[in-house]
């Protein structure tokens, strides 16, 4: 693949931004529009919560007006059952096929729960979903998840929220040299480098909330993060060179004067 | 009896989902909605026609925030 034609297809979909933002942590609408404006996303996710009368704003409303289209997720489900149930309820309210697979197995870690993970899995490919599943960076899982139909595996780098970075980069890499789908990192990244790196491991792209809207500016890391993904992208097509324990000079020795 | 987004509210058995969804400000047309009664999903199309059995848990979501 060249650098000049490098699409990000999931799905048949054609993304032209490698990032994907989530919504989540954003102090107001204001800076959210700001940060998707500047990160260049297409792709932003949104949690299912009940209608609040109070709430003066309509978050769907705001993405709109941004031109993003919504990937809703499954953020807060700890059973298939709901899991199911709220992807249907998403089906719904934003008439997409496309969800983002959450089924959570502890409260502390927020990390995956593997066997639900996998059968909500398979029931919404059923349905006729297209699911894209937040999971732990256990190749073997990631493989079972693509088996069984999911348009695209997201394994964490780290526990939501926690801005550890890839704790594990040679699970990321068992995963991408075995997947058929994309590998989007999800979870962990911390600042622009996290993303580099996802992407230098051969990524296919990222998902990145708290790292931007946390930060203390968070329009400022949209771009930071956004220029990580690219430079990481580019870095990947580009080859890098081997690691070496030894150096190898960069001058050669040939015409080298006798002083 | 019925639950509202676990709010209790009597004496409204038999009204319908639409009904339901403009005590919390919903117009009948609105995009981002979606509607499960007792844990099914209730079609946009059902809303002014379904009825609200007595005992039923509605729960009516939009999105918010989230990664």
């Amino acid at each position: 693949m060249t650098v000049a034609s490098d699409p990000f297809v999931i799905a048949g979909r054609e993304l032209a931004s490698r990032l994907i933002l989530g919504t989540g942590g954003f102090p107001r609408m204001e800076t959210l529009a700001e940060a998707i404006r500047v990160s260049g996303t297409e792709l932003v996710t949104v949690a299912m919560r009940r209608v609040d009368p109070r709430s003066p704003h309509s978050l769907a409303d705001v993405l709109r007006e941004c031109g993003v289209d919504v990937l809703p997720n499954t953020a807060g489900c700890f059973t298939a059952r709901d899991a199911v149930l709220t992807a249907g309820l998403a089906r719904e309210a934003f008439e997409t096929d496309w969800i983002k697979l959450e089924v959570i197995g502890d409260e502390r870690t927020l990390l995956p729960d593997a066997p639900e993970l996998l059968s909500a899995a398979e029931q919404l490919v059923a349905q006729g979903f297209t699911v894209l599943p937040y999971t732990t960076d256990d190749p073997v899982l990631a493989r079972r998840l693509e088996d069984v139909g999911c348009a695209a595996v997201m394994p964490l780098g780290s526990p939501i929220g926690s801005g550890m970075g890839i704790r594990n980069t040679y699970n990321i890499q068992l995963i991408v040299e075995r997947a058929g789908v994309p590998v989007i990192l999800d979870a962990g990244v911390g600042t622009a480098s996290d993303a580099a790196l996802a992407m230098e491991l051969g990524c296919d792209a990222v998902l990145c909330a708290s790292a931007i809207s946390r930060a203390q500016d968070p329009e400022a890391m949209a771009r930071a993060i956004r220029a990580g993904v690219e430079g990481g992208r580019l870095a990947r097509l580009a080859g890098r060179i081997p690691r070496r324990l030894h150096a190898e000079a960069s001058s050669s020795f040939e015409g080298l004067a006798e002083l | 009896m019925i639950w509202l987004n676990g709010r209790e509210l009597e004496g409204r058995d038999g009204v319908t989902v639409a009904d339901l969804l403009a005590d919390l400000g919903v117009e009948p047309q609105a995009r981002g909605v979606a509607v499960a009664v007792d844990g099914e999903v209730v079609p946009r199309a059902d809303w002014a026609r379904r009825a609200v059995a007595p005992g039923a848990r509605v729960e009516a979501l939009t999105a918010m925030q989230g990664g």
